[in-house]
């Protein structure tokens, strides 16, 4: 059933025991982003000592996809090296921009991979990378305010 | 025009809608809840259109050949049949690309009136001037107002909603006031499907002088609607929401404040007169239309005009009140439910808003897609509204006079299939 492809456990899974929610301190940037079709939000922080992400912390509104995506999200960032988080971002962006093509690396994206059955579906594609865009942005004000 | 009140043969109707018979994701038959966003055009509709392009299509108001007469009778012929179902006169209806652009043309003219000549004056807002929505507002008819109140320094004030979503009008005077220059407001919620009393509106805004400019999108295509009768200045709807093409809209104003308004987008078939030093412009409704029409658009809008007045206004909008009655019935009964905005069907069209418990309305949407329910997930473009009834977003069933009773018990089963889904049954 086409449903369960998109919905796979592992995303239900982090949508009803998120990882890393709630907003903390210490931070050193934050973002607020809004998907605009449908009103979901996301607030987010990260915390980045000599270049490793310390810490991502986040709350918001929103469904499933997008409240799981940025659960995976705090699993594969914190405690990497900024440039490495960022390799895995851009391996998620790919599998999400890629319609159902892109073959996803579980050693780069781990859990990440549960969303290859999102991109099947354009609509989804925002909901996905909601939480990724206030990451990518939080990360460039911090380095903005360093 | 028939208004019967025999019940509408749904059956025969459908079979002019080749799409409803056509099925998606893995052979789910379609059931379309979707109206309030778009409408399904007949087959009449469509080769209105095809037979004008095989025939008639040449460029309208210009040219003296064969085809140019037929497209430009064709193109008037479609204004002139939209106006009578409307209750507007020929010269009162300007087409534009939509009804956002509608909206708009009357927000940016009045913006204009200020650099325009002395008949223009009574369009002029500014400091100290006050301009009145609601929270009930299409994104459409709240974001040009709030833009001309920026541009103008004027005063942006707007009528709250009562706790079910209905227009707060318990003090009238006090947001209608001398100062009011122009209340734009909607006749029917695309939210809720909240009918609006226009005449209280229309009689407090004629008290101050004010102008009216009335949102009727989700009346137009859903039930009788007379402008003469209502008594407002402007009214703008769509094409596409009432089995019409999409990229043509149509905006009614009274012929004599047509007459005075300036002109929004200026150019080619606008004019009168053009030197270097400067031009002076057409009358309406070509003041109003600058550039190369829509053509076929026109053509197909009066087609469908021409279908609806067959089938009944007064029917559909019977049929569709029996509709929303069974969706809210439904959807009350199941726990966990919660219906948005009011809770019956009185003064009411065929939306239904609703959130599940545990269940985001694009999770829920994406359920009722895999058994074939198209529904619209979001803040359908009221995002004020959403945030009045305590919703980031809402589940949106919109109904019209091809949709069945049966398709109301696939939502409401769907509904249920997606709160086991969650596992929030």
């Amino acid at each position: 059933m086409q449903l369960q492809q998109m919905y796979q456990e592992i995303i239900l899974d982090h949508y009803k025991n998120p990882h890393g929610r709630g907003l903390r301190d210490p931070y050193d940037a934050e973002s607020f982003q809004v998907n605009p079709t449908c009103g979901d939000e996301v607030t987010l922080r990260v915390h980045v000592v000599d270049d490793v992400v310390q810490d991502v912390s986040y709350d918001g509104q929103g469904c499933s996809i997008s409240q799981a995506s940025t659960s995976v999200l705090t699993d594969l960032v914190v405690g990497k090296p900024v440039g490495e988080a960022f390799k895995k971002m851009d391996a998620f962006v790919e599998l999400m921009q890629g319609r159902g093509q892109v073959e996803p690396d579980e050693d780069v994206l781990e859990d990440g991979i549960a969303f290859a059955g999102v991109a099947k579906y354009p609509a989804r594609v925002k909901c996905a990378l909601l939480g990724w865009m206030a990451f990518k942005d939080a990360v460039a004000r911090s380095q903005g305010a360093a | 025009m028939t208004t019967t009140a025999a019940p509408l043969d749904v059956t025969a109707l459908r079979a002019d809608f080749p799409i409803l018979s056509r099925t998606v994701r893995d052979g789910k038959r379609l059931v379309y809840l979707d109206s309030g966003a778009t409408s399904q055009r007949p087959t009449q509709v469509l080769d209105a259109e095809k037979a004008f392009l095989q025939q008639h299509n040449a460029a309208v108001h210009r040219g003296a050949h064969q085809l140019a007469e037929e497209a430009t009778d064709a193109y008037e012929g479609a204004r002139q049949r939209i106006a009578d179902f409307v209750g507007a006169d020929f010269g009162e209806l300007v087409f534009t690309k939509n009804a956002t652009e509608g909206f708009n043309l009357v927000a940016y003219a009045m913006g204009n009136a200020a650099t325009s000549g002395p008949e223009a004056a009574r369009f002029v807002v500014g400091p100290g001037d006050e301009i009145v929505v609601t929270e009930m507002e299409h994104h459409a008819n709240l974001v040009p107002w709030q833009q001309l109140a920026q541009r103008t320094g004027a005063t942006l004030k707007w009528f709250e909603l009562t706790q079910d979503g209905r227009l707060d009008l318990s003090d009238v005077d006090s947001v209608i006031t001398p100062r009011t220059k122009v209340v734009a407001f909607t006749h029917q919620s695309n939210v809720t499907g909240v009918i609006n009393p226009v005449d209280v509106l229309v009689a407090a805004a004629q008290r101050v002088g004010a102008l009216t400019v009335l949102d009727a999108c989700q009346s137009v295509p859903h039930g009788p609607v007379d402008f003469h009768a209502l008594g407002v200045d402007f009214a703008s709807f769509s094409g596409h929401k009432m089995l019409g093409p999409s990229g043509i809209g149509v905006l009614y104003g009274r012929r004599e404040l047509l007459e005075a308004l300036p002109p929004f987008i200026t150019g080619g078939s606008m004019i009168e007169l053009v030197k270097m030093e400067g031009s002076t412009f057409a009358p309406p409704p070509q003041r109003f239309e600058a550039g190369s029409p829509m053509t076929s658009q026109a053509v197909g809008l009066g087609a469908a005009v021409d279908y609806l007045s067959v089938v009944g206004m007064e029917r559909i909008h019977a049929h569709e009140h029996a509709l929303t009655v069974a969706a809210l019935e439904g959807l009350s009964g199941i726990k966990g439910v919660r219906l948005l905005g009011p809770q019956d069907a009185v003064d009411r069209g065929g939306a239904v808003p609703f959130e599940i418990e545990g269940v985001h309305p694009h999770d829920a949407g994406q359920v009722l897609d895999s058994l074939g329910i198209a529904v619209r997930v979001g803040h359908h473009c009221a995002w004020p509204l959403h945030r009045c009834l305590n919703a980031q977003s809402s589940v949106r069933a919109s109904f019209y006079l091809y949709n069945t009773l049966d398709e109301v018990d696939a939502l409401v089963d769907g509904v249920r299939e997606a709160q086991k889904f969650f596992g929030v049954a």
